[in-house]
Order: C-alpha cells, then structure tokens, then sequence
C-alpha cells in the first residue's frame, strides 16, 4: 500500500483488495479533537459517505465503486480512478472544453440534487477526469437532503472555488455549470440561484447585489 | 507613518517606521456595561478618546505631528459610527499635517502585520476576531477568501457565550480556563460546509444548554466544537492551497488553546506555524499604519473629499500590488 495522498480528514492509500486495484479512504484520529467529538465525526462519515458513492451511482453519477467498509477503522475501501484531478488541469483548457466540462458538472450536480443528494464540497480537486468522464470524489460532507439551503450552498462553494482558485475562467466556467444545471433542474433552477445570492449576501460584507 | 484604527470597540493610534519597526501603539477600549457593543457609544467613547490617545502614542515615539509622512486609517469593514469618528479625525490629522491620507482595508492590516512580524513571506492566514472568521491565501494580485463564517464571527460566538455565562468582559480567557476544568463532552452542532463555518447555531444551542448543564462542561464543549470547525476548514484550506505556513492573526489569535491546536494541523501537514503576538493580534493603530506605508509605495492615497468609509469592504475586493 503506498500513500497517494494525506487529505484535511483523511489518508488515501492505494493497493490490492481482492484483485481489485483499490484507494482505501481512512479517517484518521485528530489529537487536537476532544475524542468523543472525534469518533463521532469520523465514523458517521464514514458511513455516510459510503452510502452516498452508492446511491449517486444510482442516479447516474460517475463515482468510485464502494467494495468495503470497516467502521471500526474509519475506512472505506474503492475503486482506484485512473484519471487527473480536474484542477490541474483547468490552466491547460481551452474556453470550449471549459464550457463541455462545467455544462457536464452542472448536469451530474443538477441530478445529485433531483435525486436527493448534495455533496457538500464541490472543489474542483474533488473531480476526476479520466478519459473526459468526470468523476465525482470525496462525498464526505454530504448529504440526504431535498433542502433549498443544502442545494444552495453547494453551488455557492462550487462559485467561490471558481473563484479563488480558478478565477481567470470563473464565468465561463460558473455560467456553463448553472446551463448544464438547469437542463436537470429546470423551473427548480431559479429559487436556488436566488438562494445562493441571498447565501453570498449573507456571509460578512458583500457590497450590494454582485 | 501614522495609522488611526476605529472598526469596533478599539480606537487606536500607532506609528511605524518605514523599516516595520513599531515605534508605539497606544490604544483605548469601549467596554459596553451590559451587552455587546452599542455602536453609538462605541463611537462616543472614540471621539473622547481620540485626541489623548494620539498625543500618547506620539510621546511615545519621541514625534511631532509635522514628522509624520502620511496619515493612514481604516475605511472598514466596521461599525458605521466607529468608522466615521476614526475617519473624521484621520482626516483633521492628515489637513494639520498637511500629509497625505491612506485609507486601509481593517482584514488587510490584521494579514500585513502579521507578515510584517514573523517575515514569513506567503503563508495561508487564519484571522479570528469578534467580527471576522476568515481563512485566506494570496493569490493572484489579492487575498483570496479560501473559508468563512456563513454568519457570525468566532470571537462573536464566544464572547456572547460568556456573557450569557455570566463572565465579565474579556470572556474569552475565561471561558478557556473554565474549559480546563471541564470533565465530560456534551454534544453540539458541529456545522462545517465545504470550506465555510457556521457559528450561530452552535452558540443558540449553548445558550440553551446553560440552565441544565455544567459551565465548565459546556465551555469545554463550546470550544473544542468551534475550534475543532475552524481546524478542520484550516486544514482543508492547507491542504488545498499547499501554503508553506500558517499565521494566525486576530484578537482570537491570543487563545492558548486555538494556537495549539492549528499548530498541530500545521505539524501534520509539515508546515510551520506562526502567531502574531499578542500586542499586534486585537484591533490596534500599528497594523494600520503599517497597511498604510505598504499602501502609500504603491501610491495608494486618498484625497479628503473623496476618503469614504465602506462598512462592508471585503477582504478579496482589495488589490495588492505590493505582492506582485
């Protein structure tokens, strides 16, 4: 097994589980969490996150396949992507595939919404490009939810990753995930675009409507 | 240079030499008899504070008004009435002086300050105040908002939690000496969205516990959940940005406990950790003054009729051409 990344929560390792090329995704202990707390954290997660990998693939979401879980490790066991995490390679793209890619992301967001699924950290290392297939990783601050607010916010982080991170191509890219988005969500789309203007107003000190 | 800071319950006077030497820093603080700040009297107490609280903070210097090269103060984000009380007399100063006048952004001072202090060139930067909660990284010409509070300040929360307590103001301190004595872990929203926190129902939720729980269990309990929330994004943030270094910067930067706690983060990520000390960390004039000289190189002045106050001037609207 060989550490292919050290996350904010978790370690990811990659190997062999039963012939099958895998990540295990282990929560590890935080020494500075009051334990209690810590448990709670990690092994609720865990367990929804595993369900929730599942449950998107269900509404046509590319995501890893879930082999195993092992609550009292805090680990889930997956299938290893073969892909590039699409942050690396936004630098690289041209204004088309940026439009191909964010439409596509907003129609797989769009349908994790419908469906009753929010992902709660839609940055862009969290997708996985492989083969112009973009996977959808890290469902560790999900959710079931159907709430206005839980939709809003997601696509309010995904905008304010846009931004930080990739602010060159922050509207092209913004506006072909909202196009992509609406094809799923249709009349649905407009209250939670009001929503998420009404969350970026919210936080401390936007000057007027932007 | 000079720097005039009023966003809250501070008003302060600093002056700093070119080189980032802090030649003084006096300041005088608004403390509300019941309650959190009342903003009208908060800028009273400025308005009678202001005058000695500058001539002190040049004796202290050994300066004169006519020494100073530039007058700076800060434009917000703020409380209305403070920021007006501060900019009216940075104004008066800078028309005395006949220097120029730099309007500073407060959440840009809190950062420069701290690199000022520690020289560490490009770190990630946790700034944890009573008004603000934010995890930023300069990128591209501006701090870039990496995580925040979706509603109310951390320094906000704690503070309200104490005075619900019963604790006498500043809270904070006392709380965490009560949470040492704390036994038991009592369970309480824990809300952390993507890179954002959310505060509000955290402290709704221990205000309500209050009347049948143990203060000391419930402050332990307060403070491992809000400091664990702002760890947690800290480390997203780190792990996403790949900053070297971490500077915690802020009046909530004086907490033994939150230091020790992003230390370790910043131990399990290999980077290495910084705090402001404690004198530069609450609101003060040096931080502005120094903002204001950093400012003035790039030419970034403002002429009197034009040197509004912006109560809600976010960090990332901000250009920093001093970092390239």
């Amino acid at each position: 097994m060989t550490l292919i990344k050290k996350g904010a929560e978790a370690e990811l390792y990659r190997g062999k589980w039963q012939g099958f090329d895998v990540v295990f995704k282990r929560r590890i202990r935080k020494h500075y969490r009051n334990p209690d707390l810590d448990s709670y954290i990690r092994t609720s997660r865990t367990s929804l996150e595993a369900k929730l990998l599942s449950e998107s693939k269900r509404l046509r979401v590319p995501t890893p396949i879930v082999y195993f879980v092992n609550l009292q490790n805090t680990e889930i066991v997956m299938s290893y992507i073969p892909g590039t995490p699409l942050k690396k390679m936004i630098p690289d793209m041209d204004v088309a595939s940026i439009k191909q890619y964010f439409s596509t992301i907003g129609d797989r967001v769009g349908r994790l919404h419908k469906g009753g699924i929010v992902h709660g950290d839609l940055t862009t290392s969290n997708m996985i490009v492989k083969d112009g297939n973009v996977f959808f990783i890290d469902f560790g601050l999900g959710e079931y939810t159907l709430d206005l607010e839980a939709r809003g916010v997601d696509i309010h982080l995904m905008r304010r990753t846009l931004e930080s991170s990739h602010h060159e191509v922050s509207k092209i890219a913004y506006n072909s995930f909202i196009s992509g988005y609406s094809g799923v969500m249709g009349g649905e789309t407009e209250e939670v675009l009001r929503r998420v203007s009404e969350i970026r107003r919210r936080g401390r000190y936007v000057e007027g409507e932007r | 240079m000079l720097g005039i800071e009023c966003t809250a319950h501070t008003f302060g006077c600093g002056v700093v030499s070119s080189e980032g030497t802090v030649l003084s820093n006096t300041k005088a603080e608004y403390v509300p008899k019941t309650g959190g700040i009342h903003p009208r009297e908060a800028s009273q107490h400025h308005a009678a504070k202001a005058s000695s609280t500058i001539r002190d903070a040049l004796k202290e210097a050994d300066l004169r008004l006519s020494d100073i090269g530039a007058v700076a103060f800060s434009a917000g984000p703020g409380l209305g009435p403070s920021l007006r009380t501060g900019a009216t007399v940075a104004r008066m100063l800078s028309l005395l002086s006949g220097r120029p006048l730099v309007p500073v952004n407060h959440c840009i001072a809190h950062i420069e300050v701290g690199r000022m202090v520690t020289k560490e060139e490009d770190p990630l930067v946790v700034y944890v105040s009573g008004g603000n909660t934010i995890v930023s990284a300069f990128s591209d010409g501006r701090y870039r908002i990496f995580g925040e509070t979706l509603d109310i300040a951390l320094g906000n929360c704690l503070d309200s939690f104490a005075r619900s307590l019963g604790l006498s103001h500043p809270g904070v301190p006392k709380l965490e000496s009560l949470a040492n004595e704390g036994r038991s872990f009592i369970p309480l929203p824990y809300v952390v969205k993507g890179q954002d926190v959310s505060y509000s129902g955290l402290l709704t939720m221990a205000v309500r516990k209050i009347k049948d729980s143990d203060p000391r269990d419930l402050s332990l309990s307060l403070l491992e959940v809000a400091y664990g929330m702002l760890a947690e994004v800290t480390e997203r943030a780190l792990a996403h940005t790949e900053k070297p270094s971490l500077l915690l910067t802020g009046g909530v930067a004086r907490s033994p406990r939150l230091q020790r706690i992003l230390e370790s983060v910043c131990r399990e990520h290999s980077s290495r950790f910084y705090v402001v000390p404690p004198d530069l960390a609450g609101d003060n004039g040096a931080m502005i003054a120094w903002a204001g000289y950093l400012a003035i190189k790039e030419g970034l002045t403002a002429p009197i009729e034009s040197s509004y106050i912006r109560p809600k001037w976010r960090l990332d609207e901000v250009e920093v051409p001093w970092r390239g």
